[in-house]
């Protein structure tokens, strides 16, 4: 019984796993209540309900984390072999019955209040008003389109798309509403204002983020959706693709601008204007 | 239910080379043929991630083997691609399932061979093929595939316009594929078979150890999940090479091509691979379960804690495993409703995950730990399955998954439950079965040098991937170089690829050992763990048949450590009442 000698009395193992484990717990907490690697700052109001959502499981699922390995490391330290007897237990089935309950529910609760936030974005339409801007995923570039003066987005024709031209998104010619469309290759949006953005994409699966807005999407080829939202802060952000596209998807990034209402409009105004200018 | 096994398929072993070692019929051969197999997988893989971790860490260092010592984007997908599928495929599905399940089954159970041993082999054959098929994607023009283990589509479906790799290289990776699916699918055929119905006189459902049950769920997950991949990778290739559209919608325009396809749904592709996909992560980690549970007694020198618990919260896992897998796609575009639903049923899942957990800090409960080296792996496995199951709570629920989803959150969760955890039982077994394989144990204090560097290594390694994925730093990025907020990260690349380079050398630590003592290691008694399944029952090297002839009768449940009364700390399945000497 070589390896069974061995290993009797030697405490070596469970104490340095009993070490291992207090540093995977202590150093896990650390870097969640440090936050030193973290999210920005939310800048809508359901990015606010998320980090709450976020706050919570971190706490129930915290505790059930520190308990189930302070647990196991004094268990294995405890009940190392130092010569005892190993007691003869086959279960209990109370136990079970009450780890199995209460962790069924507060899995279960957590959903159901994890609903709440992802209802709000994704259940309910846009306020009335709100200005809508289609966003177009393309290896490796985002075009992002506005309806201009006539609130009246142009008609689409797939043949005419050709980026050499200036023709990205293909933009059918004959359709007087797109001759007033704005298309950009970074996201302007006003702030305080709901924002209702159609994504699409033109070739593969795209994804669309942007982290202070708590908003990631697909864009689908074949598929428009709509996901909304109102900023509360000024700023620029940064957005990227998050679902792999292709050799570029790594550089697959846009800007978002967040401007004031006055600032937005001054963009609007001479977007447009040089619109008019390219249409002569 | 059970009978007693009294076909003996083949008491002679064949006798030419050819027949014994490579074309071989026998259980024994074919699980070590499936061992040695995932080994060259694991060995690939691990070398490609060793390549991504330096290409991330340090960009400009020249890596041997690529153009100009120089690892392109394209490369880089290359690498990850080929990573994934070979260890999810060939590593995490193969060897706990297929090697150490073809191996121990039969035995464990007190049957000669497999049901179907002509079947056992052309499985193991698909395989081999399968996985030859895949590596030689790499050597085809235009590389191999770019588009990731989950292969979405368009992007795998439109062919080369969509970048290099996605020509040749893509419809090579799907065929490998359907031929996977199809050895997956006769081998589960196989495993449920001989449990059905070889099991030995007095094994009742009941009796069976908690590995020949993970195996047994296992196999049943494989019939119904392998079923639907292959019929997605068919789906696939049409698309790809009959102009068929399946995935592809219409007026598609890849790199300024208007394509002819029309009619068909990007997110079929995501719902039938997810089918698959879900169940898939069980299916790798059920055997590993098992092994754990099994080696935890063991080396507890206790009864596993809530035996029944453990069976039904297994069979649980694997009935819910089919109806969580829209849980993969909350932000793709499928009905916002529906993910509430997935939502649900997949913290639902974890309840039975939660049990398993529980149980085996239960069986550890006023036990006799012996620190082998098996047993270390076995507790670091519990440590692991925390660690990545609470990950998956935030990730079940799609306000908090719509931020992390991915991310290199996502990397870090199921590297730590599903790559890690079951890499672990994959040790664990190995370090335990090999008296029992070759012999000769392997040398302990090796396998704790091993044990401890792994550990810490991979911690090492995932957690701070949770801290990247908070950060908003998305997987499958070939550089953080056009992002700013990425920039920052840059330290956390570097800890995590110095972890890993450590990790990988460590497993020098296993691969020396391993091989050195197939021939020199200490000579193995029959059953020098002292333990109760029938594997341990039977002499060493085991006979042709498993048994020589001797069938056992089995009179109790599988791990009876310990018993009051008992002059053993253990008494055999196969020992008669009346056979047990008293204390
Ligand atoms: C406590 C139970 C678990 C829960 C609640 C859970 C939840 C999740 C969720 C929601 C995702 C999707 C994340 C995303 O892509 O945004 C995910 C991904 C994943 N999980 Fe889990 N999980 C659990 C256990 C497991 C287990 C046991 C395994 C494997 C053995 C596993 C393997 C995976 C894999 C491989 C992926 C990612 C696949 C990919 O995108 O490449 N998970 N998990
Ligand atoms: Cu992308
Ligand atoms: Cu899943």
């Amino acid at each position: 019984m070589g390896s069974r000698k061995s290993c009797a009395g030697s405490s070596a193992p469970a104490v340095l796993l009993s070490i291992v484990i207090l540093i995977l717990v202590g150093s896990t907490l650390y870097f969640h209540i440090a936050k030193t690697w973290w999210f920005p700052a939310a800048i809508t109001p359901v990015g606010s309900q998320i980090d709450q959502q976020f706050f919570v499981t971190f706490i129930a699922t915290g505790i059930v984390f520190v308990l189930a390995q302070l647990t196991l490391a004094w268990m294995v330290f405890r009940y190392r072999d130092h010569g005892q007897k190993a007691r003869f237990v086959r279960g209990n089935h109370m136990l079970e019955v009450v780890w199995t309950t209460a962790t069924l529910v507060i899995f279960v609760a957590l959903g159901v209040m994890a609903a709440h936030a992802w209802g709000e974005v994704h259940f309910g339409g846009p306020e009335p008003g709100a200005l809508q801007v289609e966003v177009t995923g393309v290896q490796f570039v985002w075009n992002f389109r506005y309806p201009g003066a006539d609130g009246k987005f142009g008609r689409i024709n797939p043949k005419d798309i050709d980026a050499s031209t200036g023709n990205p998104l293909g933009l059918d010619p004959n359709d007087p509403a797109g001759k007033d469309d704005i298309v950009t290759g970074d996201l302007y949006l006003p702030v305080g204002r709901e924002i209702e953005l159609m994504l699409r994409s033109q070739d593969v699966v795209h994804s669309f983020f942007v982290r202070e807005l708590r908003v990631k999407q697909d864009t689908v080829p074949g598929l428009v959706i709509p996901v909304h939202f109102t900023v509360t802060k000024p700023g620029d952000y940064e957005i990227t693709c998050n679902q792999l596209c292709g050799l570029g998807h790594y550089h697959m990034h846009a800007m978002l601008h967040v401007l004031s209402d006055t600032d937005f409009q001054q963009w609007e105004q001479k977007q447009e204007a040089q619109n008019a200018q390219a249409g002569q | 239910m059970s009978s007693h096994a009294t076909t003996v398929h083949h008491s002679e072993a064949p006798k030419g080379w050819l027949r014994h070692y490579i074309f071989s019929l026998d259980h024994k051969i074919i699980g070590t043929q499936y061992i040695l197999l995932g080994l060259s997988a694991v060995t690939i893989g691990m070398v490609l991630s060793v390549i991504m971790r330096i290409h991330l860490a340090w960009p400009n260092v020249h890596i041997w083997g690529f153009a100009n010592g120089v690892v392109s984007p394209e490369d880089y997908l290359r690498v990850i691609t080929m990573h994934g599928t070979l260890m999810v495929f060939f590593v995490l599905t193969t060897v706990p399932q297929s090697g150490f399940g073809n191996y121990f089954l039969p035995i464990q159970i007190g049957a000669p061979d497999m049901a179907f041993p002509t079947l056992n082999m052309l499985s193991f054959w698909l395989t081999f093929v399968s996985m030859l098929v895949l590596l030689s994607s790499a050597f085809v023009p235009g590389g191999s595939s770019i588009s990731g283990w989950t292969a979405y589509a368009p992007l795998s479906a439109v062919g080369e316009i969509a970048g290099p790799g996605q020509g040749l290289g893509q419809t090579l990776w799907a065929v490998s594929i359907a031929l996977f699916c199809g050895a997956s699918l006769m081998s589960a055929i196989n495993f449920l078979g001989t449990t059905i119905d070889l099991r030995a006189k007095g094994l009742s459902l009941m009796r069976m150890p908690l590995t020949v049950w993970g195996w047994f769920i296992t196999a049943s997950l494989a019939l119904l999940a392998f079923g639907v991949l292959l019929a997605a990778c068919i789906l696939l290739l049409l698309d790809r090479l009959a102009m068929t559209s399946f995935f592809i919608p219409a007026n598609l325009d890849v790199s300024g091509v208007l394509l002819k396809h029309a009619g068909g749904s990007p997110l079929l592709w995501q719902h039938l691979f997810w089918f698959f996909g879900h169940p898939e992560v069980y299916i790798a980690i059920l055997p590993a379960m098992g092994i754990i549970s099994h080696v935890l007694s063991t080396f507890s020198r206790k009864p596993v804690f809530g035996y029944k618990a453990m069976v039904y919260s297994l069979s649980a896992i694997g009935f819910l495993s089919f109806m969580v897998w829209g849980h993969h796609m909350f932000i793709s575009g499928m009905n916002p409703y529906s993910a509430l639903t997935f939502s649900i049923l997949t913290l639902v899942i974890g309840v039975p995950s939660a049990i398993k957990t529980f149980n085996w800090l239960g069986t550890l409960w006023g036990a006799r730990i012996q620190f082998t080296a098996a047993m270390l792996f076995a507790i670091g496995f519990v440590s692991l399955f925390v660690t990545g199951g609470l990950s998956g709570i935030f990730l079940a629920q799609p306000a908090l998954d719509l931020y992390l989803h991915d991310t290199y959150y996502v990397i870090g969760h199921f590297h730590l439950i599903m790559g890690v955890a079951a890499i672990f039982a994959m040790f664990a077994a190995t370090y335990y079965w090999f008296p029992k394989m070759f012999g000769h144990m392997m040398n302990e204090t090796l396998g704790k040098i091993h044990f401890w560097m792994t550990f810490v290594g991979v911690y090492c390694i995932f957690m701070p991937m949770h801290y990247l994925g908070y950060a908003g730093d998305p997987r499958r990025y070939a550089s953080i170089e056009s992002v700013h907020y990425l920039f920052r990260l840059q330290p956390v690349y570097i800890f995590i690829s110095i972890a890993a380079f450590v990790t990988a050398a460590a497993q020098l630590f296993f691969y020396f050992n391993f091989f050195w003592s197939i021939k020199r290691g200490k000579p193995a008694e029959r059953n020098p763990w002292r333990a109760t399944t029938l594997e341990w029952q039977v002499s060493t090297p085991v006979p042709h048949d498993n048994f020589a002839g001797h069938y056992p009768t089995v009179y109790r449940g599988p791990y009876e450590y310990s018993v009051p009364g008992a002059a053993e700390d253990f008494i055999p399945q196969d020992v008669a009442p009346e056979q047990v000497a008293k204390a």
